[in-house]
Parts: C-alpha cells; structure tokens; sequence
C-alpha cells in the first residue's frame, strides 16, 4: 500500500533526464533491487544515494526519456525516492513508475516554486502539492481513477495478485 | 475518418472506433522480451501465482543484450529466459546463435504482421511500424501481466503525420532523414504521440530503411512510428508468415495534430552531436573531429542495406590507424548473408573488427564500451552522456556512410566529398 499523502525534500533536476542517466546499461545485469539503488542516477548526480532516502524528485520535462528500463524506476523507488513531480514525463517511464508504486506528478509550475532541500506535501488524491519551506501551494494534474488506484495498492503485482491469476 | 494507429487499435480493442486520449484495451498479437527485461517480467509472473502464459505462440524470447554471456551475472538472466521458455513450451526462443537483435529478429522470422499489435520490454520495440503494425515499447511489470491476460491498455494516441517527397543523394540514407526529423520535433515533440510517414520517399524506401525511421520514433518521444503496408512490405513478407493480416492504412483526407511537409532531394549527410539526440547538425559542419572508435551495427542500422553501404566505400581501402572500427550485423541471417556475400572479407582486410549479432555496444553493455575521453562515432540511435561506456566519452550519431568514411579518415568526414585516400 502507498500512502497518498506524501512528505519528502525535493532534490531539483532540469529536463530530459534519460533512463541511462537515471540507471547506466552496464548495471543491468544486476538483479538486486537495492544493488540497483547504489548507482541510482549515477549518471548526472552521484551519489545519489547520500540524499536520496524520502526525497522528492521535481524535474523539468520528459523526465525518463530513452529506455524502456524498469530498473530506473525501481533504482529510485530503492533508493528512498517517494515520489517525482516534473513537467513532464516519457511515456514507458511514467507506466513503469506507476506499474512499481512510485508515485509520479505532472505539474509544469512547481519547478520555478522549489529550491533543493525544501519539504514537500504531495496529496495525491487531490493533486495539491504544497512547499512546506516556502508556505506555497499548487494544484498537480488530476491522476486518472485507474491509476491513483493503482498507486494505492502498491502497483499492477498487487493488482494482478489480488486478481488471483 | 481514422488514421492508420486508430484503425488498428479499434480492431484490436473490438471497437467501431477509437479517439486520440481515449483509453482503451487491446488485445496483444504478439509479446516480446528480452533478457534484460525478461528476467524481471518472469520474477513476477511467478511473484503473482500465474502457471501458464496467455497463448505461448504470442511470446517471444530473445537473447541479445549480453550474448555470450560476458559475466556470471549475465549468464544466469539467459538461465532464467531459457528455463521459463521450456516450462512455458515457448517455441520463439531465440537463445545465442539462433537469432540476435530482438528488432530484426521479430520482422525477419515472421513475427510481425501489418495490423497486428505487439508489446515488447524494450523502447526500439516500435520498430515494427515498418511493416504496418502498431509496436511499442512497455516495462518488465506490464508485460508480466501481458504474459498473464494477452491484454493491455493503452491511450489512444494523436498522430504526427511526416510527409516525405524527392530521392536521397548518393550515400545520404534513412537515418540522416530520421536526424532531420528529430531536429524538427526535438527529442520530447512526440511524446505520447504516433508517427505515420508516408509520401514518395517512403513509398521508394526499403523495408531496412523503414525499419531504421520507425525504430528512432523513440528518440523524439513518440509511442509507435508507423509506415503503411504497401507491395514492398508484402514481398518482404513472402515466406516469413502464412498468417492472414489486416492492411490498415489512414483515410486520406483524416487530420493529423500536426503536419511536417519534407523534402530529401538536398538534404545533407547530418550528424547527431553530444549529449542529446536532436542536437542535430550537418556532417559538414563537425568535420574533422578526431575519433577513438566507430561503430556500425544495431537495431537501427545493422541490416544487409546498411554492410552493403559500408562494404562499397570500404572495399580496397584500410581503416584509419587512430580509429578502431567496430562492425556487428543485426542477427544471424544478416551475418551469413554478409558472410555469403564477400562483405565480412571486406571488412576484416580493411581492419574492422567484426562481432556476433548482439546489442552490447550500442547501451554500453560490452564488445565496444568506451573510455573516459574517447570520442565514438556510431549508426546507433542514443548518444546520451555514458551510453556507451563511461560518462566523460562522448557518442556522436551518423549513417552507415558516414560512419564507415570517417573511420578510413579518422575523423568525422562527410561521405558525399569522400575522396577515399
């Protein structure tokens, strides 16, 4: 279960943060989620792991372009990642986040809003995000039914779990 | 009026029709994955208590990120990819030697039909717009449960129409049209978006080169590339299925989001230079820099087409004594025909070094990963920082010419001034 009331630091990127960067092809061969969360965005900030546990990650656009790498997802979600907020996300990443329970936002504004370091509350539900630090507030785009779902029962497993297959 | 991506997601979602952003279910013809992804598809597959996969003639299994293995860890993924394919009595399996780069493997063995709608666990999965069908790439958890139902949901999405007319001069290819492409759209202007190309050039265009366009979609964000069925693809299919399928092709006065009207007749040789792919320039203008190593191979540029290409400027000449030259065909059958044809001769008098059909070099898997400073020039389809090996190297993105007249060079050259010596 995921809650859907989030509290975390936000720690900033800028656009276009591709799936090598997030989790670098030669660690694909690992199978260890948490082996995975050492090197996570490795390629653009290491290591990202000193600052990673309940941070909230807010980026420019098309955050997760490139790959179709779970393992990126998974990095971050192992890593203490609780969610990402960008302008913007590539498609494969954005399923694949929600498909593992790392919540993900769209919210173009919040970018200009945060420094690094400030506290973050995400309300899912509502999509109301508000800076703790700075006492500002901003509505998120509204995440489907089908997904917010999703996100609370932890992801498709415990769908497909639940389903009994 | 529907578009070709709305026809054949209306008839894989049991529909009349279908509306860009609707959500939709669609049932899967074909599944794919590879050991990189399969691996955790089939962790989850037994995680959730499934026995037996939805139809196991709609599966795919590749092998080809790390083949042979080049470490233990490697070793055990293939382990698992091919222990889940005996239980499941999964006959596409494709285990080392038999077939190599998942994309050309699935078009050359038949796997793909025009109309059809596959899902693989891999981005260039989209691929398979070159034959009519509706591909795209998806992660290891959804396809677990693809392997479970046959089922997925998907956005409709809004499609890009690209309109090419005129005919390529010597030795500029589909890939430097693609380039152009992605200087237009920028590497997020298709994001959650279709993209059919279609006029003169296209219709003149091979199915490798098809194949090379629909495969890039992905680098501008697109959800599929697509290229209507036409009397080329049905030859290219000819002895590879004896399936039935489904010509879908877009109405002709449909309306697309947006339109991009091009022309190749003086398009240049273009380079794709560091660190992103749409920071697309001509070739001309970053001529002379120096290279460590260059690389022809991939699912974007490892076809018959593109060795022939190569063999031709290659032949009689060496391999410049700064550069390495790295040479892998796309699967098996490309390695035998090239084999067959004299081009493997070619290569290897000249001084390239020439591997086993496998992905490794292009994500900086293995069989050409590069150092800190070195400078690669590659067919491949992502330059991203560390792509290819360490993150203080530097990719630059080209065709096949260019590639192979630069590493006679040295340096980056444009192929159509080559002078050879």
């Amino acid at each position: 279960m995921t809650k859907l009331k989030i509290l975390g630091k936000v720690v900033k990127y800028g656009d276009d943060v591709n799936t090598d960067l997030i989790i670098p092809g030669k660690y694909l061969v690992f199978t260890d989620s948490k082996e995975l969360a050492k090197h996570a965005m490795e390629g653009i900030d290491p290591p990202f792991i000193k600052k990673s546990k309940d941070a909230i990650i807010v980026a420019g656009k098309n955050f997760g372009c490139g790959s179709s790498r779970e393992q990126a997802p998974i990095a971050l979600k192992y890593s203490g990642t609780r969610a990402i907020v960008a302008k913007s996300f590539a498609r494969i990443f954005y399923r694949n986040a929600i498909n593992i329970g790392l919540p993900v936002l769209e919210c173009e504004d919040l970018w200009d809003m945060v420094r690094d370091g400030d506290q973050l509350m995400l309300d899912l539900k509502s999509g109301k995000i508000t800076n703790l630090t700075s006492n500002a507030s901003i509505k998120a785009q509204h995440l489907p039914y089908f997904i917010l779902e999703l996100i609370e029962i932890g992801g498709l497993l415990n769908k497909l779990k639940r389903a009994k297959v | 009026m529907a578009n070709i991506i709305e026809r054949i997601l209306s008839r894989a979602s049991d529909r009349d029709r279908v509306s860009p952003g609707e959500i939709i279910e669609a049932n899967i013809d074909c599944a794919m994955v590879n050991e990189i992804t399969g691996h955790l598809t089939i962790k989850y597959f037994h995680e959730v208590g499934a026995k037996e996969v939805w139809d196991r003639d709609r599966i795919v299994l590749v092998l080809d990120h790390t083949i042979p293995a080049g470490s233990v860890e490697a070793a055990e993924l293939h382990k698992i990819m091919r222990e889940f394919g005996r239980e499941q009595k999964i006959k596409a399996f494709y285990d080392v030697g038999m077939g190599g780069i998942s994309h050309q493997v699935m078009i050359e063995k038949g796997h793909v039909k025009p109309g059809d709608v596959i899902v693989g666990a891999d981005s260039h999965t989209c691929t398979y717009g070159a034959v009519g069908a509706f591909s795209t790439g998806i992660g290891s958890t959804e396809m677990a449960s693809v392997f479970i139902t046959g089922r997925l949901w998907f956005k409709v999405p809004k499609v890009i129409e690209i309109k090419v007319n005129g005919n390529f001069r010597k030795f500029v290819t589909p890939k430097d049209l693609f380039l152009k492409v992605a200087k237009i759209l920028g590497v997020s202007g298709a994001n959650y978006r279709g993209l059919e190309f279609k006029g003169s050039t296209i219709k003149d265009m091979s199915i490798a080169g098809r194949m090379t366009i629909c495969n890039m979609a992905i680098e501008v964000g697109a959800k599929a590339g697509i290229v209507e069925a036409d009397e080329k693809t049905l030859e290219y299919l000819k002895g590879r299925t004896s399936e039935q399928f489904f010509i879908a092709k877009s109405d002709e006065d449909v309306e697309y989001e947006r339109s991009l009207d091009l022309s190749v007749d003086d398009l240049p040789p273009l380079v794709s230079c560091p660190d992103a792919v749409d920071n697309v320039k001509p070739v001309s203008e970053v001529e002379g820099v120096e290279l460590d190593q260059v690389f022809i191979g991939s699912c974007t540029n490892g076809r018959m087409e593109d060795l022939r290409l190569v063999a031709d400027i290659l032949k009689g000449k060496k391999v410049s004594d700064r550069t390495r030259l790295i040479i892998i065909p796309a699967s098996q059958d490309v390695f035998l025909d090239a084999l067959r044809e004299g081009l493997i001769e070619t290569f290897l008098l000249s001084g390239a070094t020439v591997a086993n059909p496998t992905c490794g070099a292009c994500y900086g898997g293995h069989l050409g990963v590069l150092a800190s400073g070195e400078v690669c020039l590659s067919t491949t389809n992502r330059n991203f920082v560390g792509r290819m090996g360490s993150p203080k190297s530097k990719v630059y993105l080209v065709s096949p010419a260019t590639a192979v007249a630069s590493a006679i060079k040295g340096r980056i050259t444009d192929p159509t001034s080559f002078k050879g010596d």
